[in-house]
């Protein structure tokens, strides 16, 4: 008798594949809207390229697994945003990825800061995730069809990112001197940063309907921070006390080094494929 | 009597079972499974860690080559795809450890042994991943050669072990195949991306058919394993069957296989290939390879690094579970 | 009786047994293990390592230690009794082969 293991199967032929990018083929983005798709699309790409890094030198295998799913959803998120902000002027996302320079790089200056030790790792993704479910939660509503739809693929995930982060921020505040220790000094270099991803720009105002207010995820935001900082007996520092500037091309010196790497290789080999 | 199916810790091991050996070695003549907490030969318990800790070890020490090139992969694409493939060696290492633990090892017991340096692993992964191509050749050939010696593994006598290999099998399926695109599209491109793509394959091509490990007459631990059918085919069947798949492959490919002797023997039907280093196979082996000592640093580096992590997790679900326990 | 592997002195976090249902319909079948601290990281230790290629709707984890097994030595009083009770089966009354709905 031969059965099929109803475990666990992977048949690769039979497999009914999703979009890789979600929302291809929909109307082209206006300049504004791909503006916008920049910002979200360069957090993700810029937070999957640091937790890129931590696969083989998690701090258990398992989390090498988890850090790994983490960065793998982040980037599909990129790869969606930054190919329908290049629909407004006929750029792929490699062409936005690989070819534009630091300043022109619209990601939260939070993103780019560096991986440190497991404890600013984390406080830099509980940071993005928490704000990133009360964006995509909103975004969804968008009347740009395609942001509504990358939207709605994102939620589940970054919900995933959130509770992943938030047992990890319990653990480390809760479990030893040494890991609340550490998680402190983390919140300090990472939390002064936070801010920044709240402030309204004027690209807002002409987005009313299509893009989300950042200001108005600060509610919610410092909530759900308030809710687990109190829990953990920790005291958040003043989230507004980095400068900030990432939406405008501002940026940590941190990026430099971090898009020296990611280009390196594509920019050896203009016109190359891959 | 709390046992667990998986993990049985056996103190001794009673070799002396007339009534176990009787059903262990009818199990292996009926080409049957031995799973964790039948009866079993100390020298095969012995040989099964070994062998599925140093696998284990070798998809843990062989994410290594390929994480390097993660940040600097040349399209999104290809990054979501190095990630995915590095990643699935970590899972793959993991079902291996939960393989070799139900024999009654635990993991971190192995992974000390490995970053201790007292634990082998291929010597494949301690050669440097000089550039981009290096992908494209670590999918084709090494993921090429992994396969050809794991599949037949699907069938080991040791049930976990099997389980295990089906599982890996099946995910790696889209690991050579991946390395083949990488290797097709570079060959494709710009005459600097053809360069780049035979110079992996130069480099990659030899260390790859010494996967296999030494020759048979040389094979020290093959005989036995071959008995309790754990190696279904000796290291040369297992060589020859991927030199085979391997020159319409590079055809198809347009490179060309680094090795002068390479001729179809019409005698016996099959590609015969120049004689491989063994020196080089044993120097590397004996830890004097490129790269050895990095990539144990680098694993223990991680495996230090963490501890700190790891404790704190473990503080915490103490602290929950004597919190829980004061409530009740 | 020996010690089970997840009271291990020798490691810092437990063994869990992962279970995995593939689809609505079907049973939580065994997928394998993992280590993890405790039984909310278990969980999302197993969604990140045993359904990542979508093999499943929803996970068990069991410690490793809480789960009993039936003594192998023990396996013909055990399991060999079926044997010969052939009345258990449809296949053992032939004489309403042909008729209609039985």
């Amino acid at each position: 008798m031969t059965r099929a293991d109803p475990h666990g199967e992977v048949i690769v032929d039979r497999l009914s594949l999703a979009d890789e990018i979600v929302g291809g083929g929909e109307e082209a983005a206006t300049a504004d809207a791909a503006e916008y798709a920049l910002w979200l699309g360069d957090d993700a790409l810029v937070l999957a390229q640091c937790l890129g890094w931590w696969i083989s030198r998690g701090p258990e295998l398992e989390e090498d697994m988890a850090l790994a799913n983490i960065a793998l959803d982040l980037l599909g998120h990129a790869r969606s945003l930054l190919s329908h902000a290049g629909t407004a002027d006929g750029r792929t996302e490699d062409d936005l990825a690989y070819w534009r320079d630091e300043r022109e790089f619209r990601c939260a200056q939070l993103a780019e800061l560096p991986n440190g030790d497991y404890a600013h790792t984390l406080v830099r993704q509980l940071a993005f995730a928490v704000f990133q479910v009360e964006l995509y939660d909103r975004l969804q509503e968008s009347s740009d069809a395609t942001l509504a739809a990358i939207a709605a693929k994102a939620a589940k995930e970054v919900a995933y990112h959130r509770e992943h982060s938030t047992e990890w921020f319990r653990r480390l505040a809760l479990g030893t001197d040494d890991s609340r220790r550490r998680l402190l000094t983390a919140l300090e270099h990472v939390w002064p940063y936070v801010g920044d991803l709240f402030r309204d720009e004027p690209l807002l105002d002409r987005l009313e309907g299509v893009a989300v207010r950042p200001s108005t995820l600060r509610a919610p935001f410092d909530q759900a921070m308030g809710a687990l900082a109190a829990e953990t007996g920790i005291e958040l520092p003043d989230p507004d006390l980095a400068r900030g500037g990432g939406r405008h091309g501002i940026h940590t010196e941190h990026l430099g080094l971090l898009l020296a790497e990611l280009q390196v290789l594509a920019r050896a080999h203009p016109g190359a494929t891959w | 009597m709390a046992q667990s199916p998986t993990a049985q810790v056996p103190t001794t091991e009673i070799d002396d079972d007339p009534d176990g050996r009787a059903r262990f070695d009818e199990l292996i003549a009926a080409d049957s499974r031995i799973e964790p907490r039948d009866w079993m030969p100390a020298a095969y318990r012995k040989n099964l860690v070994r062998q599925i800790s140093q696998h284990a070890h070798s998809e843990i020490i062989g994410m290594q080559p390929e994480a390097n090139w993660i940040s600097r992969a040349p399209s999104l694409k290809r990054k979501a795809i190095l990630m995915a493939k590095v990643q699935d060696e970590a899972g793959h290492g993991l079902y291996l450890y939960s393989a070799a633990q139900t024999l009654g090892t635990p993991r971190d017991e192995m992974f000390q042994a490995l970053v201790d340096g007292r634990a082998r692993y291929s010597s494949i992964f301690n050669y440097p991943t000089l550039g981009w191509a290096d992908m494209g050749a670590i999918g084709w050939l090494v993921d090429g050669a992994a396969i050809c010696n794991q599949v037949p593994l699907c069938r080991a006598s040791y049930g976990p072990y099997a389980r295990a290999m089906v599982r890996i099998c099946k995910e790696e399926s889209f690991h050579q195949r991946q390395g083949f695109e990488i290797l097709l599209e570079l060959m494709h491109g710009t005459p600097a991306q053809r360069a780049m793509a035979q110079d992996a394959v130069d480099r990659w091509y030899a260390p790859s058919l010494m996967m296999f490990g030494p020759p048979d007459e040389e094979s020290v631990n093959s005989q036995q394993s071959m008995a309790w059918n754990i190696k279904r085919f000796s290291n040369d069947d297992l060589r020859q069957r991927f030199v085979d798949m391997l020159v319409p492959q590079a055809e198809a490919l347009g490179v060309t296989l680094p090795d002068p002797d390479l001729r179809f023997d019409e005698a016996t039907g099959h590609w015969a290939y120049g004689e491989l280093d063994w020196h080089e196979f044993q120097e590397v082996l004996g830890g004097r390879g490129p790269c050895n000592t990095q990539r144990l640093a680098h694993r223990r580096a991680a495996f230090e690094d963490g501890a700190w992590v790891r404790e704190a997790a473990a503080a915490y679900a103490r602290k929950q579970a004597d919190a829980a326990e004061q409530a009740a | 009786m020996t010690t089970p592997g997840a009271a291990d002195a020798r490691e810092i976090w437990p063994l869990w047994e992962v279970f995995v249902r593939a689809n609505r319909g079907l049973s939580h079948v065994h997928a394998g293990s993992l280590h993890a601290p405790d039984a909310t990281m278990a969980i999302q230790n197993a969604r990140d390592l045993y359904t990542r290629r979508g093999e499943g709707v929803s996970i068990w984890v069991v410690p490793a230690e809480s789960i009993t097994t039936s003594d192998p030595d023990a396996r013909g009083a055990w399991f060999e009794s079926p044997a010969g009770k052939n009345y258990r089966h449809a296949v053992y009354y032939t004489k309403s082969e042909g008729v209609p709905h039985l």
